[in-house]
């Protein structure tokens, strides 16, 4: 800063993108990359407006947890037992709906007790007690896990009639594409789509707009510094953790809408699907950066991908994972060297 | 309370683990007046500041705030922000990974929904008005140390405050935008803000402020009018004795005579590091002090840290008493009889959840090597002795390093490096951030060290302090060595001439 340099540090600097905008341009750029070029090399079945909304139908449920983990992320914590909530909720709706004379009102509110109830005791252990969110939310991945095969140890199939016509719901859109028999057929979601795209709408808007969504940023940024500006911090990781339960619990319910059974071996590594698309999605695992849209082009991302690799025929479950791990570590190498970037930028300052 | 006081505290008791920070002090701040809070390293300002802003919560004591009947009650920052009290801290306490223009107005006001565009504006304006240079929507953290320093006193001076408080706010800003600084505390004294400022630098003092209250151990010593308190009699006030170390200090210089005065210690050649410095030679004799000299970032540490080994060193050669040794890291260093304290003691220096007793023994137990412990009764012993040499203020020796003030960590750092029994010790600003008793305590130590036949390089941004400590000066610019002063030659002004390059 001395001598002939303070000339220059005196312009006007460039506005620059921040962290989280980039990153989020990455993902954008990376999916619609992806999906272009499965379009191109694989045509058909991608072209097919029904393929991008089947993306969306399987992975709904996905998308409403990977947007929970992402606040949680984005204040600097973490959240493993959705996957354990997400089971757990599946198996105790399909006991309330066959087993104890359900309707779908009671099992939905079964669906968000649930994940309630985890979100406010794990938050106050995090938030007021201050316990390592990882090792809070391990012991609820078991808790969960451990409750749903005590609530019901085998895995069956709903019978139960206003469910399976919601299940069976399905909400055509004003577009679709001509199938083999040259019959126009309209593309179709399911519900949880419908839930899953309000969800990252409302997301999205309270983290760009409200004072809780910024403050979000703020303690994931810098805790003591959040603190000494005036935030509540303990507040808002309380509602991070309570946010990431919550959508646990719906998403539980999305899930058990798209599969209509109860099994405890579902969702299982749900948790840590969610954590790979939030981070492909551009949100740092040191918190403060993130962005929900890019969390919901993460999960899409995850799906393209596992599509990708069963219509080039290497239908095996570990070359998924393989692909995903590629793509993790692509992204984890362009963060880093962003991040490094603009460390470098201003130490040049 | 008083007619025109805007804060009011009494009687403030605050105790931690072993240590009573803060024992019935008195505090009282003036409508449109800046107060200094002076005092030694761990004399209490920081916690009383603390106390006031709801980082702490006092234990004992009422604070009385104008415009309130009964005494306030602040147990958080957000409390002490509504309160109308608003407070610069040394460390920047912002958030990088936010915006300026949220930086600025995050944690305030009543709305629950962001208005970008209005909060921008009012940010860009606002950052205009101060002359800082930085846009609302660029990330805070793309933004030098000194401009996000800035921005935090933006946003102080931007909330409708009657008290505000500046904890060392100039550490990292030039002289330049100090100037711009003391302008906005003129203005806001002008509207009847009541300004608390903690610094260092006496001059500051003197240039800005109306009245003085000096702190020590815990303790308020007395509040002064400026005028009424020359500088000398401030020091004394800090210190708690009536002494003229300063005056006693200067021209003592090192004198050692051993039978081997005159050999080179060291002699290094052409030596030059990856951090960007120009190839140098560098030699030191047996009991002699020296320094680098030159602006900030002109290679002052780089050099030396390049003869301990601590950036890549891509050339040159080192001879210790005449034997070449091949220096690749720290150890090698360590191992030839050289001991470094870092620049940075937070970040290279102190381990700070070990206590003061395992942080002394360190460097002493890496060289002895790890599966040779010291016994307990030995690590003791040590301990014990280099906390009563240095006078480290800690409660025991069990006491975690973080706990200790300032001045009180670098000494033991000190006492790490001279455990291990140097023969040549390099001090990169060992008395930055640290108050004057303990400055004159370190330079005194290091003559002390030097007469006894230790080498010493000595590395200070206040060329006063060199001056006073060293026999030769070198002197650097642009990450080359630009001359070498010794005997007459140092002067502050021929320094500075030569910093300068007015006659090379």
């Amino acid at each position: 800063m001395a001598g002939k340099g303070n000339a220059e540090s005196k312009a006007m600097p460039k506005r620059g993108m921040t962290d989280s905008n980039k990153l989020l341009l990455i993902t954008i750029i990376v999916f619609v990359a992806m999906y272009a070029g499965a379009m191109i090399f694989l045509g058909e079945g991608f072209l097919k407006v029904q393929t991008f909304c089947n993306l969306l139908n399987n992975n709904a449920a996905l998308i409403i947890t990977a947007c929970g983990l992402s606040i949680v992320m984005i204040t600097g914590g973490i959240d493993i037992s959705v996957g354990g909530v997400v089971a757990l909720v599946s198996m105790s709706c399909a006991v309330n709906l066959d087993y104890l004379n359900g309707n779908i009102f009671t099992s939905i509110m079964v669906a968000l007790g649930i994940g309630l109830a985890f979100g406010i005791v794990q938050g106050f252990l995090v938030a007021y007690l201050d316990i390592q969110p990882f090792i809070v939310s391990l012991a609820g991945m078991f808790f969960a896990r451990g409750m749903t095969t005590i609530v019901h140890s085998q895995p069956f199939n709903v019978a139960n009639e206003a469910f399976q016509a919601l299940k069976n719901t399905r909400i055509k859109l004003p577009f679709g594409s001509v199938n083999a028999k040259g019959v126009f057929v309209n593309a179709y979601v399911e519900i949880g789509v419908v839930v899953a795209i309000a969800i990252v709408v409302i997301l999205f808007c309270v983290l760009r707009w409200m004072k809780l969504g910024r403050s979000f940023y703020a303690v994931g940024g810098n805790q003591q510094s959040a603190l000494m500006l005036g935030i509540n911090v303990k507040r808002t990781r309380f509602i991070a953790q309570l946010l990431s339960g919550l959508l646990a619990g719906i998403a539980g319910y999305v899930y058990f809408m798209h599969v209509g059974s109860g099994s405890p071996s579902h969702a299982s590594g749900m948790e840590m699907n969610a954590i790979a698309t939030s981070i492909i999605g551009g949100t740092l695992l040191t918190g403060g950066v993130g962005n929900i849209f890019g969390t919901f082009l993460g999960v899409l991302s995850l799906g393209l991908i596992q599509n990708i690799v069963s219509s080039i025929g290497l239908d095996q479950a570990w070359w998924t994972g393989i692909t995903v791990a590629a793509m993790l570590c692509l992204f984890l190498v362009i963060q880093s060297v962003i991040m490094a970037q603009s460390r470098k930028k201003k130490a040049a300052v | 309370m008083k007619e025109n006081s805007v804060l009011e505290m009494r009687n403030i008791h605050k105790s931690f683990p072993g240590v009573r920070a803060l024992q019935g002090v008195d505090f009282t701040l003036c409508e449109g007046e800046i107060h200094a809070l002076m005092g030694e390293n761990g004399a209490g300002k920081s916690t009383l500041i603390k106390v006031l802003t709801g980082v702490y919560e006092k234990d004992e004591g009422e604070i009385y705030l104008k415009g309130l009947n009964k005494p306030a009650v602040i147990k958080s920052p957000q409390d002490a922000q509504n309160l109308g009290i608003s407070t610069v801290y040394q460390e920047i306490t912002l958030c990088p990974n936010l915006t300026v223009a949220e930086n600025m107005y995050i944690g305030r006001g009543k709305g629950q929904i962001t208005n970008w565009n209005k909060m921008n504006k009012d940010a860009d304006k606002i950052l205009q008005n101060l002359g800082i240079p930085a846009r609302a929507n660029q990330q805070l953290g793309s933004c030098s140390i000194a401009i996000q320093q800035m921005v935090a006193i933006a946003r102080a001076v931007d909330m409708d405050c009657k008290v505000l408080i500046l904890d060392e706010p100039t550490s990292s800003l030039d002289d330049s935008e100090v100037e711009k600084l003391f302008g906005l505390m003129n203005d806001l004294k002008a509207r009847g803000v009541g300004i608390i400022f903690v610094t260092h630098f006496l001059d500051q003092v003197y240039a800005v402020c109306d009245k003085i209250t000096v702190l020590r151990d815990g303790q308020l010593v007395g509040e002064y009018v400026i005028e009424d308190l020359p500088r000398v009699q401030l020091v004394a006030k800090m210190l708690g004795k009536e002494l003229d170390d300063m005056e006693d200090i200067k021209g003592e210089a090192a004198v050692y005579s051993g039978a081997d005065a005159d050999q080179n210690l060291l002699e290094a050649e052409g030596l030059q590091s990856d951090a960007g410095i120009k190839p140098f030679n560098f030699h030191i004799k047996k009991g002699e002090v020296n320094g680098f000299t030159g602006l900030l970032g002109s290679g002052r540490s780089e050099s030396v840290r390049a003869i301990f080994g601590a950036d890549h060193v891509l050339k040159g050669s080192v001879k210790v008493e005449g034997k070449t040794v091949k220096i690749h890291k720290p150890l090698d260093a360590m191992k030839a009889g050289i001991a470094y304290l870092p620049e940075d003691r937070k970040i290279d220096g102190i381990v700070g959840d070990l206590s003061v007793r395992e942080n002394i023994i360190l460097a002493a137990q890496v060289l002895k090597g790890f599966f040779h412990p010291f016994s307990k009764a030995q690590a003791n012993k040590f301990a014990d002795e280099y906390i009563k040499l240095l006078e480290i203020k800690t409660a025991s020796a069990d006491t975690p390093i973080k706990s200790l003030s300032g001045g009180n960590q670098q000494k033991c750092i000190l006492a790490r490096w001279l455990l291990t029994h140097p023969k040549y010790l390099i001090l990169d600003e060992p008395t930055r951030g640290i108050d004057i008793g303990t400055k004159i305590e370190i330079q005194k130590l290091v003559l002390k060290l030097a007469s006894e036949g230790m080498s010493v390089t000595f590395i200070s941004s206040e060329t006063d302090e060199m001056l006073r400590t060293c026999s030769r000066l070198i002197v650097m610019r642009d990450r080359r060595v630009v001359g070498e002063l010794s005997g007459q030659e140092l002067t502050q002004t021929k320094v500075m001439e030569t910093i300068a390059g007015g006659e090379a």
